[in-house]
C-alpha cells in the first residue's frame, strides 16, 4: 500500500468519525493557536522595540560621573576626550536635567522638562528646527539665557504664533526663545515635543549646583560603540581609581538585555503553550488506541488479505499524523487571526511570525507521528488469528 | 511496488508436485503444566485442482490446521510446503506475502470491511500486492461480475443480504488469482437455500480448475467436496473420496 493510498484511507476515517476527530483535533487547535499567538505577540513587541531603539540611535553612550572625594570630572575634560578620539566619537554634550513651570504672559504650563546642553547636542541628536537657530558656543560660554523650545510649547503658550525673540519665564528667570524644533511626536504634553533646551551652565545653576554629572556621547557608528565604551572606562578608572564613581551605559547593552529578556519570555510562554501541545498529543494517542481496539477485526481482515506490518503501521500513523496536522493548520489560522485582533486591541503592529508558524506546523506533524506510533505499532503487532476472532 | 506481483509470475510450479504438502505437523499449546496438542502429527498432500473438505467437531483441531494451511499460523513442529515454498518456518511479513499471493479466504462471517464499498473490499488483496489503482479497479470489477453483484459495487456490505455478502467475499478471494481458496464454514451464517447457492458456486469454481479447501463441522456440507479429510483430537482419522466417506458415516462412525 502506497503513501497516497494510506493518506486517502486516513482522510476517510477522519471524515467518517467527524465528531471524534474534531474533538481530538481541538486539543491540537488550541495548543497551536496558543503557541502562534503568544510567540507572535512577543516577537511583534520585540520588533516594535527594536524599531524605536533604532530611532533613538544605537550608537549613543550615556555617561554619569559622581564626585569622589574632591574629584569630579569637568565638562572641559569630557570635550577633550571626545576631540582626542575622532575615530571613536562624533562628539559629546553634557546634559543637565531639570524642570520648571513655563510662563509666557498669563499662560503657564505644568512642569516642563528642561535639559541643559552644549551647542554640540543638537547635531548629535539630529534635531531639526522649524524656525530660528540652535544654541551656540557663545550662549554656553556666557551662560546666555537663551532657549530652544519644542513644538508643544509653541502650540500651548503662543497659540501657534512665531515665538522667536519672545521672552518666557522659567522658575522666574527670563529666557529669550531663539529656536523652535520640528514636531517629533504629536505635540502632546509629556511627549518629546514638550521640552526646552538651555545652556548647561544655566541649568546647573537652576539645580542649585555647579556639578555637571551626565554626558551624552555619540560614537561614530554602531560598531565602535563598545570600543568607545571600553576606552571611556579605562579613562575614568585612571582618573577616579574607583569603579563606582562612574557609570557608562550603551543602548546596545540595553538592546541585548531586552533581547535576552524577550527570548526568555518567548521560551517561557512557548513552553507553557507547548505543554498544551503535549496534552493534545496524548489525547491523539488515547483516541488512536481506542480506534485500534475498535478496529481490531478490520486489522485482522487486512492482515489475512496480506497486509504487512508496515502497511498497518502506515495506515495508523498516517491517520494520527493527518489528525494532528489538520488540527495544527486550523490552529495556525486561528492563532494568526487572534494575533491580528489582539494586536489591534493593544495597538501593536502584530502579525503571525513566520518562524512561529513553521515551528507550530512542524510540531503538530511530529506530535501526530510520534504519538501515533505506539497505537500503530500495537495494531501492526496484532496476531491475525486473534484479530479476526475479535468482535 | 510491483515486487510481489512479479514474484508470482516468475515462480514456476511443477504440477506433478503437491500444491500442499503437510508432513508430521504438530501444533502444541502449553497451558500451565498442561500440553494441548491441537494438531497431533498431521500429514497430507493436496494437489492442484482438488476440492477437499476438512471436517471435524469443534475442538478437533480443524481450525488449527486451517490457520496453518492459510499461513495465518505456523506449526510448532513439522513441515508445510505450499506451492514449493516452505511456509513452516516463515515469520510475520513473509506469511503476509504468502497469504497475499497464494490464498483466497472465504470466512463464515464474510469479514468485509463495513465502511468500504464492495469494489474497495474486493480490491483489498490487490492493494497489498501493490497493483496500481486502475488495474486494481478493473480486476475487482471483473471479479464482482463473476459473482453477479457488479451492479451494486457502490453499496456498503451492510446494504446486502447475507448471501450477497458471501458472494462479495468470494469475489475478493478470487481477485488475486490465488493458488488456493480456503473457505472456513462459508455457509455457517446462511439459510439452506443460499448455502446451496454458495456451495454450487464453489463447485463451479473447482470445475474451472481452482483448488478449494472447505472447512466445516457439517458432514452434509463436507459431502459436497470430492475428497474428505476428517480430523479428530488433532489427528486425521479419515482421508478419502466423498463416496467412501458417505459409506463410512452410514455405518455409524
Amino acid at each position: 500500500m502506497g503513501i497516497r493510498q494510506a493518506f486517502l484511507l486516513s482522510m476517510r476515517s477522519i471524515i467518517q468519525n467527524k465528531m471524534r476527530s474534531f474533538l481530538t483535533m481541538l486539543g491540537m487547535i488550541i495548543g497551536v493557536a496558543a503557541v502562534i499567538t503568544l510567540l507572535s505577540l512577543v516577537q511583534s513587541f520585540q520588533k516594535e522595540m527594536m524599531k524605536s531603539f533604532d530611532e533613538v540611535g544605537t550608537n549613543q553612550v550615556i555617561v554619569s560621573v559622581s564626585r569622589n572625594g574632591n574629584k569630579l570630572m569637568q565638562p572641559e575634560e569630557m570635550f577633550e576626550v571626545a576631540e582626542d578620539h575622532p575615530d571613536l566619537f562624533q562628539g559629546v554634550s553634557p546634559t543637565v536635567s531639570t524642570s520648571a513651570q513655563v510662563k509666557y504672559g498669563t499662560e503657564t504650563t505644568e512642569r516642563t522638562s528642561i535639559t541643559g546642553v552644549a551647542e554640540t547636542y543638537f547635531d548629535l541628536k539630529s534635531l531639526k528646527l522649524v524656525d530660528g537657530r540652535f544654541l551656540q558656543y557663545t550662549d554656553i560660554l556666557n551662560s546666555h539665557h537663551n532657549c530652544v523650545v519644542g513644538s508643544y510649547l509653541v502650540s500651548e503658550l503662543f497659540d501657534g504664533e512665531n515665538p522667536i525673540g519672545d521672552k518666557i519665564k522659567l522658575n522666574g528667570m527670563s529666557f529669550t526663545v531663539v529656536g523652535v524644533l520640528t514636531e517629533e511626536s504629536d505635540s502632546e504634553e509629556g511627549s518629546s515635543d514638550d521640552c526646552i533646551y538651555i545652556p548647561y551652565p544655566v541649568a546647573a545653576t537652576m539645580n542649585y549646583s555647579r556639578d555637571v554629572t551626565n554626558y551624552y556621547f555619540v560614537a561614530t557608528d554602531q560598531d565602535t560603540v563598545e570600543t568607545a565604551k571600553a576606552m571611556l572606562e579605562t579613562y575614568f578608572y585612571d582618573y577616579y581609581q574607583d569603579e563606582d564613581a562612574y557609570n557608562i551605559t550603551t543602548l546596545t547593552q540595553m538592546l541585548e538585555m531586552i533581547n535576552t529578556l524577550m527570548g526568555t519570555m518567548s521560551a517561557m510562554l512557548g513552553g507553557i503553550a507547548g505543554i498544551s501541545l503535549l496534552v493534545a498529543g496524548i489525547g491523539i494517542m488515547n483516541i488512536m488506541l481506542v480506534s485500534v481496539t475498535e478496529r481490531t477485526r478490520e486489522i485482522g481482515i487486512r492482515k489475512s488479505m496480506g497486509a504487512r506490518k508496515k502497511d498497518i503501521m502506515r495506515q495508523f500513523v498516517m491517520e494520527a499524523g493527518a489528525t494532528s496536522t489538520i488540527g495544527g493548520v486550523v490552529g495556525i489560522l486561528l492563532g494568526a487571526e487572534a494575533t491580528r485582533l489582539i494586536g489591534k486591541l493593544i495597538d501593536l503592529d502584530a502579525a503571525a511570525s513566520m518562524n512561529a508558524v513553521i515551528l507550530a506546523f512542524g510540531i503538530s506533524v511530529a506530535i501526530g507521528v510520534v504519538f501515533g506510533y505506539l497505537p500503530a505499532n500495537k495494531a501492526a503487532k496484532l496476531n491475525p488469528i486473534d484479530a479476526l476472532r475479535s468482535e | 511496488m510491483f515486487g510481489r506481483e512479479k514474484k508470482r509470475e516468475s515462480k514456476p510450479f511443477d504440477p506433478s508436485m503437491p500444491l500442499i504438502h503437510l508432513k508430521d505437523v504438530y501444533k502444541i499449546y502449553r497451558m500451565g503444566d498442561n500440553e494441548v496438542r491441537a494438531n497431533d502429527g498431521i500429514s497430507m498432500d493436496i494437489y492442484d485442482g482438488e476440492f477437499v473438505a476438512i471436517v471435524g467437531k469443534s475442538g478437533s483441531g480443524k481450525s488449527t490446521i486451517m490457520n496453518i494451511i492459510g499461513a495465518l499460523d505456523v506449526p510448532t513442529q513439522g513441515e508445510y510446503v505450499l506451492g514449493g515454498e516452505d511456509v513452516s518456518r516463515m515469520k510475520g511479513d513473509q506469511l503476509a506475502s504468502i497469504r497475499n499471493r497464494m490464498i483466497g479466504f472465504i470466512f463464515q462471517q464474510y469479514n468485509l470491511l463495513p465502511r468500504q464499498n464492495l469494489l474497495e473490499n474486493v480490491e483489498l488483496p490487490l492493494l497489498y500486492a501493490g497493483v496500481k489503482a486502475s488495474e486494481r479497479r478493473k480486476r475487482a470489477m471483473e471479479s464482482l461480475e463473476r459473482v453477479g453483484v457488479a451492479d451494486k459495487w457502490r453499496h456498503k456490505p451492510s446494504q446486502l443480504s447475507g448471501g450477497q455478502q458471501q458472494r462479495v467475499s468470494i469475489a475478493r478471494a478470487l481477485v488475486g488469482n490465488p493458488s488456493l481458496i480456503l473457505a472456513d464454514e462459508p455457509t455457517g451464517a446462511l439459510d439452506s437455500r443460499t448455502s446451496r447457492d454458495v456451495l454450487g458456486f464453489l463447485k463451479q469454481l473447482n470445475d474451472e480448475g481452482n483448488t478449494i479447501i472447505l472447512i466445516t463441522h457439517d458432514n452434509s456440507i463436507a459431502l459436497q467436496a470430492k475428497r474428505i479429510v476428517r480430523i479428530h483430537d488433532g489427528k486425521i482419522v479419515f482421508d478419502g473420496s466423498a463416496e467412501a466417506y458417505r459409506e463410512e458415516i452410514s455405518h455409524g462412525n
